[in-house]
């Protein structure tokens, strides 16, 4: 096992310690400690099967749903240990959004799909839903497009608006931090493009960790990179700096693409 | 020629050739049916057959066929007249006939029993005559004939009231049983009160049943005196006569108002002389029923099922097991189930629900007997299978996705599956309940031994109180058709209603299919994962 590059963080909102994920008896993420600072973007970026999604997943304990799973160490929320019994899963993922790499809008209609959080959470006042259709439609930049739309079915949509919908969708609860999965690898270049927009936008409101295959997205939208390599995290800092100055050898290979 | 097998070409061929066998034989299915039913209220004219030998046959041709010894064909006439004949078919070789003829005045007349009767009217009683315009006999005969319908009605409402004192009495009689069963003397106040009741209804009854007689002799009197083709004459009273025509003189507008008459009579009706004639209602209803209440049981129990085994357990060798198990269920032969049905829900339940609820009825059984709710129960237990292998197919098809798009977004399990996943997958579970309805309609051995009847005495819903009858027997369009088509007395008249009620049943089972597929691809359009 090498060693470990780090960058300690002013303002952490999650917190992750010494924590290790088994698939059975696989051992898939490796004593990971890295803090993600609070309204930045942090970009987690390493080949295919290296721990990120994993990694993602166990901060709004998505991974409860597998079979088998195990996880040792701790994740910290506002201070909160979040793998405990006590922890309220539904309050959690309430608090920590997710969008997932394929889009996956459910088979209703856009405002219906917005006000889903809501709904489940019991929310019935009318002007509530319709003022957070708006907002949240308007902060994924896609009021515009489908205000005239909004009581037709979401799968009509374009996959571009589609994601941006799934995105919407998460931030109509006001989630303190969300969770990208691949959010732009079904998505042509354009679509892209909007959605990178998005999250530069979206920053200034809320806390993003955003797992990515490219390289060039992790450099665009991001504040913090975290590089993982077989489930072990290389290389955490600055993105300007890690890309520019790797300081780790794997790092350096991976960002100039000689694997991965 | 090498290369001519290397493509594959003879492999298209092959392929072809099986669907289109394939369909071939469900399309030469429906026709052979829809031929042979529709063809059977049509009225086709009737012969008179005068033979060499100086007799004489009238009827219907039948069907006609060579004959091998001699030249020309051989024709079978359906003659009728079973109460002077005996039988309703005969064979005549066509080179005894010397003349074939179709009278105007030929006459077919629809009776209350024997079938019909062919021949000429010969005179109405005087009673009859009284009843009508002066005219021809045969418009003479129809006005008769409506006044005594007519009259009827009468009749009909006496007979209702007798069904309900009767019913009344039966009640007193179970009332006197159970107080006799809690040890109370015959002296008890409330005995004698009982027997009073009883005495009351008794007398009642016979008022009028004396009423009932006296009425149908009086109706009785209208008759007519009719001759069949040799001119032996018989008198028949026109009650007996539900209905008459001459098929010789019909236009073709008056046989298509034939063809609607007896349509809704087959829809609406009751059947008479042993099924082979009349109605279906009973058997339509019964089956409409049967397949409901079937529903009731199997459609919550499958789909619960179905949602534990996929969402719920966890996968492994037990769910492995189950999953086997259901699959290999719906491949039990049905009669296996009806066994099942009749020592479990008939003799098992019935038996229990009659010791501890009815126990002063006993020996007569009240639900330890074959009845609509056990043949429901029967066949919901056939049918759940395919509710569960429907409604896991359709959970499964929705991509995991949209259940961790829901989960991410704080919703519970329960909530996912309410607002997302049963809405999701119903079209799946709609076509895998209709499948379900349309294999419960076309089953038949279970139902004979758990509670199907050739002829059922009341519906299993009707206005007496509960309305609900689900301990009652009823009748079914599947084993009407075995009954008239293999137990009837007279199979070969029976023969034509054998088709037509196959017909409504094949009606029955396509427009559910019909209505599975529609509902399936209108909610898929509504459900369906648009890729990108």
């Amino acid at each position: 096992m090498s060693d470990t590059y780090s960058v300690t963080v002013t303002d952490p909102i999650v917190q992750v310690k010494d924590l290790s994920f088994y698939y059975g008896t696989a051992k898939a993420l490796h004593n990971i400690s890295l803090d993600f600072p609070k309204n930045m973007v942090t970009a987690l970026i390493g080949p295919s099967g290296c721990g990120k999604s994993t990694l993602l997943r166990c901060l709004n304990r998505m991974n409860d749903l597998v079979d088998k799973a195990r996880v040792e160490g701790s994740i910290l929320l506002d201070g909160t240990e979040i793998n405990t019994p006590a922890m309220d899963v539904i309050e959690l993922r309430r608090r920590i959004g997710m969008v997932f790499q394929k889009s996956n809008p459910f088979p209703k209609t856009i405002y219906e799909n917005v006000v889903y959080g809501l709904r489940i959470a019991g929310v019935r006042d009318k002007a509530v839903l319709d003022e957070t259709v708006e907002r949240s439609l308007r902060n994924a930049a896609l009021w515009d497009e489908v205000k005239d739309r909004l009581h037709e079915s979401a799968l009509g949509m374009s996959g571009g608006q589609m994601q941006r919908l799934c995105i919407a969708r998460a931030i109509a609860v006001n989630p303190e931090v969300v969770l990208m999965d691949e959010p732009c690898s079904a998505l042509d270049p354009k679509s892209t493009a909007r959605v990178e927009e998005l999250i530069s936008e979206l920053r200034e409101k809320y806390t993003i960790i955003i797992v990515t295959h490219n390289m060039q997205q992790a450099a665009r939208v991001s504040d913090y990179t975290a590089f993982l390599y077989e489930g072990v995290m290389v290389e955490f800092g600055v993105t300007e700096a890690l890309f520019v100055k790797p300081r780790h050898k794997q790092t350096e290979d991976y960002i100039t693409g000689r694997f991965g | 020629m090498k290369h001519f097998w290397k493509k594959g070409e003879p492999f298209v061929w092959l392929t072809g050739a099986a669907l289109s066998i394939t369909l071939l034989m469900a399309a030469v299915l429906i026709v052979v049916v829809v031929v042979n039913g529709l063809g059977v209220f049509w009225p086709s004219r009737v012969v008179t057959a005068t033979l060499q030998d100086g007799g004489a046959v009238m009827g219907e041709v039948v069907r006609s066929e060579s004959v091998h010894e001699a030249e020309g064909e051989r024709l079978q006439l359906k003659i009728g007249n079973r109460d002077l004949y005996g039988l309703d078919f005969r064979w005549v070789d066509e080179s005894a006939i010397s003349r074939l003829e179709y009278a105007d005045d030929t006459l077919v007349l629809e009776r209350m029993e024997y079938g019909n009767f062919y021949g000429r009217l010969v005179s109405l009683s005087s009673e009859a005559l009284a009843v009508a315009a002066p005219g021809n006999p045969f418009s003479q005969l129809r006005q008769a004939h409506r006044h005594v319908m007519q009259q009827k009605t009468q009749l009909t409402k006496v007979d209702e009231e007798l069904a309900v004192v009767s019913s009344r009495m039966a009640r007193t009689q179970r009332r006197e049983k159970s107080l006799l069963y809690k040890g109370r003397s015959a002296s008890d106040p409330e005995f004698l009160e009982l027997r009073q009741e009883h005495a009351a209804l008794q007398h009642e009854s016979e008022a009028l049943m004396q009423r009932h007689a006296e009425l149908a002799g009086e109706l009785h009197a209208y008759s007519a005196t009719f001759a069949d083709v040799s001119g032996r004459e018989r008198t028949m009273p026109l009650i007996e006569l539900v209905r008459f025509y001459q098929p010789n003189s019909m236009s073709v507008f008056s046989k298509i108002q034939y063809y609607v008459v007896r349509l809704v009579e087959l829809i609406f009706g009751s059947p008479r002389e042993s099924n082979t004639e009349g109605g279906l209602f009973p058997a339509i209803f019964g089956t409409v029923m049967l397949i409901f209440v079937m529903s009731l049981f199997s459609f919550p129990l499958g789909v619960l099922a179905a949602i534990y085994l996929r969402e719920y357990a966890r996968e492994g060798l037990v769910v492995r097991m189950v999953r086997i198990a259901v699959n290999n269920l719906a491949g039990i032969p049905s009669i296996v189930y009806g066994i099942f049905g009749l020592a479990f829900f008939v003799y098992g339940i019935g038996g229990s629900i009659d010791r501890m609820f009815f126990p002063d009825q006993l020996p007569t059984p009240t639900y330890g007997t074959g009845g609509i709710l056990w043949a429901s129960l029967t066949l919901s237990l056939l049918t759940v299978p395919v509710v569960i292998v429907a409604t896991e197919e359709a959970l499964g098809a929705i991509p995991n996705g949209v259940r961790e798009g829901s989960l991410a977004l704080g919703a519970t399990k329960f909530q996912t599956l309410t607002r997302i996943l049963l809405p999701m997958a119903s079209p799946g579970i709609m076509t895998g309940l209709i499948l379900a309805m349309a294999r419960a309609a076309g089953e038949v051995a279970p139902l004979m031994i758990t509670g199907v009847v050739k002829i059922a005495p009341a519906l299993p819903l009707d206005g007496t109180f509960p309305f609900l009858h689900l301990d009652r027997k009823f009748m079914h369009l599947g084993f009407h058709i075995y009954d008239i088509g293999f137990q009837s007395p007279n199979v070969e008249a029976a023969k034509p209603m054998v088709f037509v009620t196959t017909l409504l049943l094949v009606l029955i089972v396509l427009v559910m299919s019909s209505v599975a597929i529609y509902l399936r691809n209108k909610m898929k359009k509504r459900y369906t994962y648009g890729t990108f």
